[in-house]
């Protein structure tokens, strides 16, 4: 039981801890410009939409964020939506999908 | 009559003879310009590549990402297609933006018709190809990319081709459409249904004769012929790829007319870090060539003997230059992050690079490979000198 406990308080410090520790600030202005520049390549540069769909708040507010987070994080096969694992941590992922949720602009 | 009313008209004779002059002084060509489009900031600058130097910048352009331009065939003036679904005209020798219209939500390209008259612009939402009057921007026809059951589709590689025609393919539905507007009222449309999953772009080989789609969502692509559209489309390169596992594509790849050279063509392998050569008489598989990263826009020096190559992320710092003779790297460049878009001048002895997070236009020496000039933009991407204008296909 305390075994179990202990495992449950460690995995809900694990995802807290992804929004927990705020990313550097130079890292967080690479995303922001991953997001406008290479997302915006296919979702608008505004997030409007273009070959993907919209990302705008009003458009991702619904959306359960960890979903949200698995989309980036492992794409949507059989669309164009690639997974952005490789190149990016999930407390990455996380701070992109709620700047988006705030709404970004380029 | 009398020597006072002589002089004026003397003054006149004299005015008339000397004004041309005095204005020739002042002209310039544009056939040496090019059009720099600024993403972020809407807005496109003018540069002439004779002295490598910028001219002007225009602004109010709209949301430039993915934005594309073609010339009207004086060369003056650019049609410059927004993703907001901003079409613009701007004339490049006085520098200013002569008119601009939304004409759609969401818009990917287009393409100027074979006798300038009409531009074409093809569209994500509403899914379809309007086509406008290039005089007066006036809508002159409307194609809605419907399929199945009430749906529309989102429309790719926009080209024009000989006939007064537009070639465009939809997206969802995996068709290409032929549109003959030698009757601008009344296109009409041939439609090729089943051409393959998810065309993404397309190129027309520089004689007009052939048109292939790019897919995504399968391997393979698929051809048309245009001097005999009974043959219907053909799909080529299809067992390339099978069973290989893709690699996560971070970038579309782009298809352009001009990544001929002789008999073979040039591509990008979609997902995997490959240039795809083509034998055009065969249309088989004739070579792949290893590269840096996955390939984004392949194009060929207008002499055909060179192909440079840039990446999608994260190897977008870079470009790589393949012979053509030898199916050979000879040289890898690193301008800096963000390499977005190669424009060669008309004869191919400079190539102009975008290079997004430097801020940077960089002119290399195609002979040297060497950089020769460095000029500031803002965010740049696509880079489109006006010599297209008397391309087929651009």
């Amino acid at each position: 039981m305390l075994r179990w406990i202990s495992a449950s308080v460690l995995s809900l410090l694990c995802l807290t801890g992804a929004t927990a520790e705020p990313l550097p600030a130079a890292r967080q202005a690479q995303l922001h410009d991953l997001l406008v520049q290479d997302c915006g390549s296919c979702h608008g540069l505004t997030m409007r939409g273009g070959l993907g769909p919209a990302l705008l708040p009003e458009t991702l507010r619904d959306q359960p964020r960890e979903l949200l987070i698995d989309t980036v994080m492992n794409g949507r096969p059989d669309t164009a939506m690639p997974p952005w694992a490789p190149l990016l941590s999930r407390a990455e992922a996380a701070w992109m999908i709620d700047e988006l949720r705030r709404g970004i602009s380029p | 009559m009398k020597p006072a009313r002589s002089c004026p008209a003397l003054l006149l004779t004299l005015c008339l003879v000397c004004l041309p002059n005095a204005w020739a002084d002042n002209l310039r060509g544009s056939g040496d310009l090019a059009l720099v489009v600024e993403r972020a900031s809407g807005t496109v600058q003018i540069v002439e590549t004779s002295g490598n130097t910028s001219l002007c910048r225009v602004d109010g352009l709209g949301d430039l990402s993915h934005a594309s331009a073609v010339f009207s065939r004086d060369q003056r003036y650019a049609f410059v297609f927004g993703r907001d679904g901003g079409l613009s005209k701007v004339d490049m020798l006085t520098c200013r933006l002569v008119a601009r219209k939304l004409q759609a939500g969401n818009s990917i390209g287009g393409a100027i018709s074979q006798d300038g008259r009409l531009v074409a612009v093809s569209n994500y939402v509403p899914g379809g190809v309007k086509v406008f009057d290039a005089d007066t921007l006036e809508q002159v026809a409307d194609i809605p990319a419907t399929w199945g059951k009430d749906q529309t589709s989102k429309v790719i590689g926009l080209v024009d081709a000989p006939g007064q025609r537009f070639v465009f393919s939809l997206w969802d539905a995996g068709e290409t459409w032929v549109a003959d507007l030698r009757d601008p009222a009344h296109p009409v449309i041939t439609k090729f249904a089943g051409i393959g999953r998810n065309p993404y772009d397309a190129l027309i080989t520089p004689d007009g004769r052939y048109y292939i789609a790019g897919l995504f969502g399968e391997d393979g692509m698929a051809l048309l012929d245009l001097w005999n559209l009974d043959a219907g489309v053909k799909r080529i390169l299809p067992d390339y790829g099978k069973g290989e596992k893709k690699l996560p594509v971070y970038k579309m790849p782009h298809l352009e007319g001009w990544a001929i050279a002789g008999r073979r063509a040039f591509v990008p392998a979609v997902g995997r870090h490959e240039v795809l050569v083509i034998d055009t008489d065969t249309w088989e598989l004739a070579g792949k060539i290893p590269v840096h990263g996955q390939p984004v826009f392949v194009m060929a020096r207008p002499d055909g003997r060179q192909v440079w190559v840039n990446f999608a992320v994260p190897d977008n710092d870079t470009v790589q230059v393949i012979d053509t003779r030898s199916l050979r790297l000879v040289k890898t460049l690193k301008p800096g992050k963000g390499v977005l878009h190669m424009e060669f001048e008309p004869r191919g002895e400079e190539v102009w690079v975008s290079v997004r997070d430097l801020d940077q236009l960089q002119v290399y020496d195609t002979a040297t490979l060497e950089k020769r000039t460095t000029l500031p933009a803002q965010k740049p991407s696509g880079i489109f000198t006006s010599a297209r204008a008397q391309r087929i296909g651009l």
